[in-house]
């Protein structure tokens, strides 16, 4: 088992290696350099005319003319053994302070969406599956697919709606005005809980939709297996039965694809951010490139792929418990 | 020979009275229908037979015939679709008194407690028998600690000790490896281990050898031998191979499309065997020193269930039909000795 993880570990860490590397070409690859920008905003209309030797100390100033291997391991080594993830020109800034709030509602988001999803779907097709062909059933399947064909922005315009004029809750950040920056209790956890809702149950719904066919498909086909009527001929009663051999089948293709709903979260989340007004990291990035501000950019993307690389190995991981014979053949 | 008609009641009809006090379990008239897409299917078409204790009952049958429809009747494992006749009659005889299977409901805690508990079953996958996410010794402990009042620690030394009573070498160690890292013969060996680790009275063993190669199954027919003994147990004992049945079975039913075709001591059906199906299934076993022998399967195919012929089922393929008779009503039984009853109309 310890061997297993710390294989699966390596594995994250070699991957990491070369997304950075994949991640550090991108921040190459614009045309022109933050000197040339840097310089046209800062000169443009005083009548300064700027030389090639005014970019180039422009350049040595932000440490722009050092060989690409050299720039790359001042980059890295900063964000491991700093986690300074350069300056964000932009803004005039450290990269730190403009990702900070927006990486925590990313996160914050991401892992309400992903609980809920989970929370949801998992007991509800294991009930689906268990109750197959009744009422339930046929209601859940039906919900299921109006989870999977309504768009996003349109359910969460919905629910912008719905909270704002029924719950009176606003919307848009990570607390209201009055707990913005007061200490934590638990009327600011409250209130963090009624702002993630809105984003996290958009996110979820199709998720949930989806994820509930695949574990009622999954738990159908695990309850007739011969090794469950087995445990039933030994007189186990009915409930444990279940949940301890078909349901624990049951949830392992949730799991193993728990890297995938990260990944597509990030790519939902800037529409729905957008109609939501929330401040994450997917429109900050776009800015990014916009500014070609390239250490933002690069640690959005650095970030959002180490979140997915590691939500992956601890599917793996979690996976290995629930099924021995992963981990046993390899 | 002694031969004459016994009307419909086969309930009054009990074998030999000297072991009829020796019952364990007897099944009076149990038909089960399912209900399907097509049809209604009509899997056991009113059978009855007895388990005395300590006998092997061997029950014997082609495909589809009701072997383990029967089966999973007496461990209530049926699934929702199908029905059990209302007049249908599963009686076990506990040291207590008798059991009614048929009117506990199926969940019930009594019902939970004859399952795995007086009857034990094994089934013929031991491939897939066994979850692959548990240890053998989970799954064995699991068992021991739903019927008996044992400790943790108790009901592994038990599972281990079963282990070894099964054969299986190094059961310290077997007992914490998954059913993957085991061989077939060796899961068949460890599912009886589960099977007979809560002692019951009677262990249903439907087609344990199938899926196994012949020298294994034949290790394993010699291990239940002794187990049976050592355990003092009866075992019902179903596959579709007359050889098998020879080499286990005191007592004899032949199924057929759901009927009981023929019953006897093993001695009546096999020495004596009266029903065409039984014989030409007879003559469908190699025999033994024979080397080169002509096997004749049954000829002609089974029915399919969905159409089940009029009168005796087995007319279809049948030398010996009678026309006008056979396909038109069903045969009554026929008793042909104390122990032997034959269903067809060439004994009547
Ligand atoms: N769940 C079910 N739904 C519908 N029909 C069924 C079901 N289970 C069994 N049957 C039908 O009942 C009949 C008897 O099946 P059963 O499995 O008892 O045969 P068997 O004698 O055990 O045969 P085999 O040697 O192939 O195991 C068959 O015609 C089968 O199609
Ligand atoms: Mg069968």
């Amino acid at each position: 088992m310890i061997r297993f993880v710390i294989e699966r570990f390596f594995g994250m860490f070699v991957t990491m290696f070369f997304v950075s590397i994949m991640v550090f070409i991108i921040m190459e690859l614009p045309p022109g350099d933050y000197a040339d920008r840097y310089a046209f905003r800062k000169f443009s209309g005083t009548g300064v005319t700027v030389t090639e030797s005014d970019l180039d100390n422009i350049r040595a100033e932000l440490g722009l003319d050092r060989p690409a291997y050299q720039r790359y391991f001042s980059w890295i080594g900063g964000i491991l053994f700093r986690f300074d993830f350069g300056d964000a020109f932009a803004y005039e800034t450290s990269v730190n302070n403009v990702l900070g709030q927006r990486l925590g509602l990313t996160l914050a988001i991401l892992f309400s969406t992903l609980i809920i999803t989970y929370l949801v779907a998992i007991p509800v097709g294991i009930y689906a599956a268990v109750h197959r062909h009744s009422a339930a059933d046929y209601g859940l399947t039906i919900f299921s697919y109006l989870g999977l064909a309504l768009p996003n922005f349109l359910l969460a315009l919905i629910l912008l709606y719905i909270s704002v004029k029924y719950l009176g809750s606003s919307v848009g950040g990570l607390f209201s005005a009055e707990y913005q920056d007061a200490p934590w209790s638990i009327a600011k956890f409250v209130d963090l809980l009624k702002h993630l809702m809105v984003p996290a149950i958009v996110l979820a719904w199709s998720a949930t939709a989806f994820q509930i066919q695949t574990v009622r498909a999954t738990m159908s086909d695990e309850i007739n297996k011969l090794s469950v009527t087995a445990a039933r001929a030994r007189g186990i009663p009915e409930r444990r039965l279940l949940f301890k051999y078909p349901a624990r089948l049951a949830i392992n293709p949730v799991v193993s694809t728990m890297g995938f709903d990260v990944n597509r979260i990030f790519s939902e989340l800037p529409i729905v951010a957008l109609v939501l007004g929330l401040a994450e990291l997917g429109e900050l990035l776009i800015q990014s490139y916009l500014d070609l501000d390239m250490f933002v950019a690069g640690a959005i993307l650095l970030l959002l792929t180490f979140i997915i690389v590691f939500m992956n190995f601890l599917s793996d991981i979690a996976l290995s418990f629930l099924d021995p014979r992963i981990k046993l053949k390899g | 020979m002694m031969e004459w008609n016994v009307d419909t009641n086969e309930k009054e009809m009990g074998m030999a009275t000297a072991v009829s006090n020796n019952k364990l379990l007897e099944v009076t008239d149990l038909g089960v229908t399912f209900k399907t897409d097509e049809g209604l299917v009509r899997a056991v078409d009113g059978i009855s037979f007895t388990a005395h204790k300590g006998k092997t009952l061997g029950i014997v049958g082609e495909s589809g015939s009701g072997k383990s429809v029967t089966a999973q009747s007496i461990m209530r494992l049926l699934p929702n679709s199908a029905m059990i006749d209302e007049d249908s009659s599963i009686a076990f005889y506990r040291d207590s008194g008798p059991i009614e299977i048929t009117s506990l409901d199926n969940r019930s805690q009594k019902m939970r407690e004859l399952r795995g508990g007086d009857i034990a079953m094994i089934f013929q996958e031991p491939m897939s028998s066994f979850s692959p996410v548990y240890t053998i010794g989970n799954q064995i402990m699991e068992a021991i600690l739903q019927h008996r009042n044992v400790s943790k620690q108790e009901a592994r030394e038990i599972a281990i000790d079963m282990l070894d009573k099964v054969g299986i070498a190094n059961p310290a160690v077997r007992v914490d490896q998954y059913p993957f890292e085991l061989s077939g013969g060796m899961r068949q060996r460890a599912m009886i281990a589960v099977a007979l680790s809560t002692r019951p009275s009677l262990l249903i063993a439907d087609e344990p050898t199938t899926a196994l190669d012949v020298t294994i199954q034949a290790q394993i027919l010699e291990l239940m031998r002794g187990l049976k003994d050592e355990f003092d147990m009866s075992i019902i004992f179903i596959t579709h191979d007359l050889g098998v049945i020879a080499q286990v079975a005191q007592e004899i039913v032949v199924m057929y499309l759901g009927k009981a075709m023929e019953r006897g001591t093993a001695k009546d059906v096999l020495g004596n065997p009266q029903h065409p199906y039984t014989v030409s299934l007879l003559g469908a076993i190699p025999k033994l020193g024979t080397l080169g022998g002509r096997l004749t399967p049954v000829g002609g195919d089974i029915p399919s269930p969905l159409q089940r012929p009029s009168g005796c089922p087995f007319h279809t393929r049948c030398k010996q039909k009678i026309e006008g008779v056979c396909d038109v009503d069903p045969p009554g039984i026929t008793r042909v000795s104390d122990t032997h009853t034959v269903y067809c109309y060439l004994y009547e």
